[in-house]
């Protein structure tokens, strides 16, 4: 299908960007989301701003021990090791399995992660990270911690008049230890199912439980879970309530295997 | 509104409405009808280019968001070297029966030879994951692009 009529605007800087969004323009970054949402007119807004030509707004810089990665940095450049160090590995084993390389090569991580569809593979592991993200609007910065980010289906923390800037996350030690598992029946389709556990060295393991058709399940201590991992993945997808035996099934499955890759 | 891109090396200048998608803009305005059209959501690969010197969804790219873009269709490959190994391969391997698929199949093989020399048929066949091909089955293709990327290490 064909999308019903937009204008277009494409800001040269940021507060000409928040200037259309306060003016109820529709931010777009690689538009690999809100693309086929178009096409679809499953989206119809009257004008969409192009992110993509901001300063900085794609780019990977370090500030002392904190990695800084550009919301419009994309997951091909991920993917291809932009993020030093093993947070770096870590995000590219991540990026690699998104979609397919010629949408990794215009998605971005701050454009999913802000579109925040419950199954997209950012909303999945970044709440499991340290670190925040970096939210503008009219009155400057403002860090929204990655696990507080999204609230629900397609819904974050971002207020209206805010735009995602960037992610800011410390560099991990090389002893980080990480477990990831999604469910495809295709590769590169949507997940049906994704958790993620995290172990940073001498600290409580953390873990996400993701692509519930709800926001995404944040353990902050995923201690049980690394211990007996079949046990606790059973009685965390318990509690879920989930409606469908198979996405219980899946829900478990994956939160048993991240448990067990962990490395 | 006024777009200017460069397609195929030559800068090219139309008028589109900003709902226009890239794929639309070059068959409609500038007849290069190489690129085909699928499922115009993302997910059957047919209407991949290069954009900016990496595959892209041609679908997916709305007017306004083309414009300075640096644009690559499967007609500005006819002189590219690598391009003209993958089609030889595609012929001796039969890997296309009605064809429609196979202009964003050469792209994306294009794409996997050269980023990923090594690749072996388990990550050929991962990467075209985001290709559909309703007549092949793909053990045709699959098979060209391996016989690429041997010729090319053994020519190493």
């Amino acid at each position: 299908m064909k999308p019903a009529p937009f204008d277009y605007a494409r800001p040269a800087d940021w507060p000409a960007a928040l200037a259309l969004l306060a003016a109820g323009a529709r931010p777009v970054a690689g538009g690999q989301s809100l693309g086929p949402m178009l096409n679809l007119r499953l989206a119809l807004p009257e004008r969409v701003a192009d992110l993509r030509h901001l300063p900085d707004y794609a780019g990977v810089s370090m500030q002392g021990e904190t990695v800084r990665i550009g919301a419009g940095t994309t997951h091909a450049a991920i993917e291809d090791g932009v993020v030093p160090g093993r947070l770096g590995e870590i995000l590219a084993g991540v990026a690699r399995r998104i979609a397919y390389r010629p949408v990794r090569n215009r998605g971005t991580i701050g454009g999913s992660f802000a579109h925040a569809d419950p199954a997209a593979d950012w909303v999945a592991v970044l709440p499991a990270l340290p670190g925040h993200a970096i939210a503008l609007g009219p009155q400057g910065e403002r860090r929204i911690p990655l696990a507080e980010f999204v609230l629900g289906v397609f819904e974050t923390a971002l207020r209206s008049d805010e735009l995602l800037r960037a992610l800011e996350l410390p560099a991990l030690p090389a002893a980080t230890r990480f477990g990831h598992w999604k469910f495809c029946r295709k590769p590169g389709e949507f997940s049906k199912a994704t958790a993620c556990v995290l172990a940073l060295p001498g600290a409580v393991p953390t873990a996400v439980l993701a692509a519930l058709d709800a926001a995404p399940l944040v353990i902050a201590d995923a201690s049980a879970l690394l211990a007996d991992p079949t046990a606790e993945a059973a009685r965390i997808t318990a509690t879920l309530a989930l409606d469908d035996p198979w996405r219980a099934a899946l829900a478990r499955t994956a939160l048993r295997h991240a448990a067990e890759a962990v490395r | 509104m006024s777009i200017t891109l460069a397609v195929n090396g030559a800068l090219a200048t139309v008028a589109a409405e900003p709902r226009t998608h890239l794929a639309d803009l070059l068959r409609g305005e500038l007849l290069l009808t190489g690129t085909h059209l699928g499922c115009e959501h993302g997910v059957c690969g047919a209407c991949t280019v290069e954009v900016d010197g990496a595959p892209a969804r041609s679908c997916l790219i709305h007017a306004g968001a083309c414009g300075g873009a640096s644009v690559r269709t499967i007609e500005g490959f006819a002189e590219d070297a690598v391009m003209a190994a993958l089609r030889e391969s595609f012929s001796a391997e039969h890997a296309l029966q009605c064809g429609y698929c196979t202009p964003g199949m050469l792209v994306v093989a294009r794409d996997i030879v050269l980023r990923l020399p090594d690749a072996d048929e388990a990550r050929v066949r991962e990467e075209l994951a985001g290709n559909l091909c309703r007549c092949t089955g793909y053990r045709g293709i699959v098979r060209a692009i391996l016989g690429v990327l041997a010729a090319r290490r053994a020519a190493a």
